[in-house]
């Protein structure tokens, strides 16, 4: 990506003050690991907690008379079933039932929060407001930061400087007043470990990361460690894992779409996304674990035994968890059943893998 | 006493009669991050200057080693393959890749010394 990287998160300053390499992504200057690396801050958010820094990613919020029903016209997700409250991953299809990103929607009290990755809000917004702008207001964000604190500790920490967040079940928000500014505050993250989201002013995250970082147990965790750690849990990259060639039933993420949904069939690409359900799609996402200690990365040919490609690696590198490489990627259907042997052709040289059930590191959320 | 030398894709060699010891430089470590696995050429094997000899993986990617001096593999460290980490922590001394013997003396005296490498260095920052 020819990305400069011009643009900066309210907390660019506090990553350069720690010694953060900085990167562009998504147009943004990000931390792409802090002085300790990548295998310390990825060990560490597993074994205790992690802070990371998401304010590239769009925070939307959608307005207006019946926001549910406009944007369940642009997602396969059961909005309606969610409590105020309530969060639930989605994705926004294309009429090919391709992805066109893949989205955290909350239902709040006055209207419909949607968490966009980085390198799509520009069309995201683009894309809600032709589809909803005659019926919803689709405001973005632009001033708030979006902190991620994550690990087994992470819970026990954020209590402590925000009392009442502990008692938030997995994926539900709730705003908290913090010193008379409105926080919202969530227990998710892309990481499969416990862990909290925090959306709070801009001008208020420097302090905030101080503070945390200033408890025992927490250090900051750069993009880096934030790839690893969501490769280890087995949860998708958009770009990546996922695109707009891409679909959920594909990307294993029929669970994403509620039964509702599926009997309405009314969203974009349902015809072709339902007929992958039930007939069964004709490849499929799959967990790959390298025989060997060579990582494979994103881009690997995966072939099969007579050496015909069956399929490509979308993301892949060591998890450091797992003590070794890790991948994912796409496969025909024939060959993603678990334990089903494949070639990864790395630098020319055929090397032997196996299909894993994902994750290659157990989700730990709480119930 | 061997006298060492350094490529612009920050490999150094260390010259010891006609064997030369290649590794990666402390520089490259630190941009490289965290290494978790060192591709090793097959002992025997032969290189011309400049052809790609190694792989080192780091958590992020995968980068090149190439070959600073033409020679042939006479050995490669053993040591790597347990603990690729060794790159990240002695880059200069046990973390060396492999040994070549060298074909062509002006190769390596047309190599950076250690000043010259340094400003090298302190120029890409």
């Amino acid at each position: 990506m020819a990305s400069k990287g011009n643009k900066r998160t309210p907390l660019y300053d506090f990553h350069v003050e720690l010694g953060a390499k900085i990167v562009a992504f998504a147009d943004y200057a990000m931390p792409v690991q802090y002085p300790t690396g990548i295998l310390t801050e990825h060990n560490h958010t597993r074994d205790a907690a992690g802070l990371f820094d998401v304010s590239h990613m769009g925070q939307v919020t959608i307005r207006g008379a019946d926001p549910i029903t406009a944007l369940e016209t642009l997602v396969p997700a059961d909005i309606r079933s969610l409590p105020i409250g309530g969060m639930r991953y989605t994705m926004l299809t294309n009429e090919q039932g391709g992805i066109l990103d893949d989205l955290i929607v909350t239902r709040l009290a006055d209207g419909i929060g949607v968490i966009v990755n980085a390198a799509c809000k520009d069309a995201d917004l683009a894309h809600l407001r032709a589809q909803l702008g005659s019926r919803c207001d689709v405001e973005l964000d632009d001033d708030r930061a979006l902190l991620a604190l994550q690990g087994p500790k992470a819970a026990v920490i954020l209590d402590r400087l925000v009392p009442g967040v502990a008692e938030l079940s997995f994926m539900t928000v709730r705003a908290f007043d913090v010193a008379g500014s409105v926080w919202r505050i969530s227990r998710s993250g892309y990481t499969g470990e416990d862990g909290f989201e925090i959306s709070l002013p801009g001008g208020e995250a420097a302090n905030f990361a101080r503070r945390l970082l200033e408890q025992p147990d927490v250090a900051p965790i750069g993009l880096g460690a934030r790839d690893s750690l969501r490769l280890e849990a087995g949860l998708c990259l958009y770009g990546h894992d996922i695109d707009e060639t891409t679909t959920p039933v594909e990307a294993g993420l029929r669970w994403t779409i509620g039964k509702r949904r599926r009997d309405e069939a009314n969203f974009p690409g349902a015809p072709v996304v339902l007929a992958q359900i039930s007939q069964g799609p004709k490849r499929r996402r799959i967990g790959i674990r390298p025989d060997g200690p060579a990582p494979a990365r994103e881009g690997t040919v995966i072939e099969e035994e007579s050496g015909k490609t069956v399929g490509q690696i979308t993301s892949g590198g060591f998890g450091p968890a797992v003590g070794g490489p890790v991948a994912m990627g796409y496969v025909e259907s024939s060959m993603a059943e678990e334990g089903c042997p494949l070639g990864l052709v790395v630098r020319g040289k055929r090397r032997e893998a196996h299909v894993i059930k994902l994750p290659f590191v157990p989700h730990k959320y709480i119930k | 006493m061997s006298d060492v030398k350094f490529t612009e894709e920050h490999e150094w060699v260390a010259l010891d009669g006609d064997i030369g010891t290649v590794g990666i430089t402390d520089y490259a470590q630190d941009q490289l991050g965290d290494v978790v696995y060192v591709e090793l050429p097959a002992v025997g094997a032969e290189f011309t200057k400049g052809e790609q000899a190694a792989v080192v993986e780091s958590v992020k990617a995968a980068s090149e080693i190439y070959a600073p001096v033409s020679g042939a593999v006479v050995e490669v460290n053993p040591a790597l393959s347990d603990n690729p980490a060794l790159v990240n922590e002695s880059a200069m001394t046990d973390g060396w890749f492999f040994k070549l013997r060298i074909q062509e003396p002006s190769e390596f005296d047309e190599l950076m010394d250690e000043t010259a490498y340094a400003t090298f260095v302190e120029d890409l920052d």
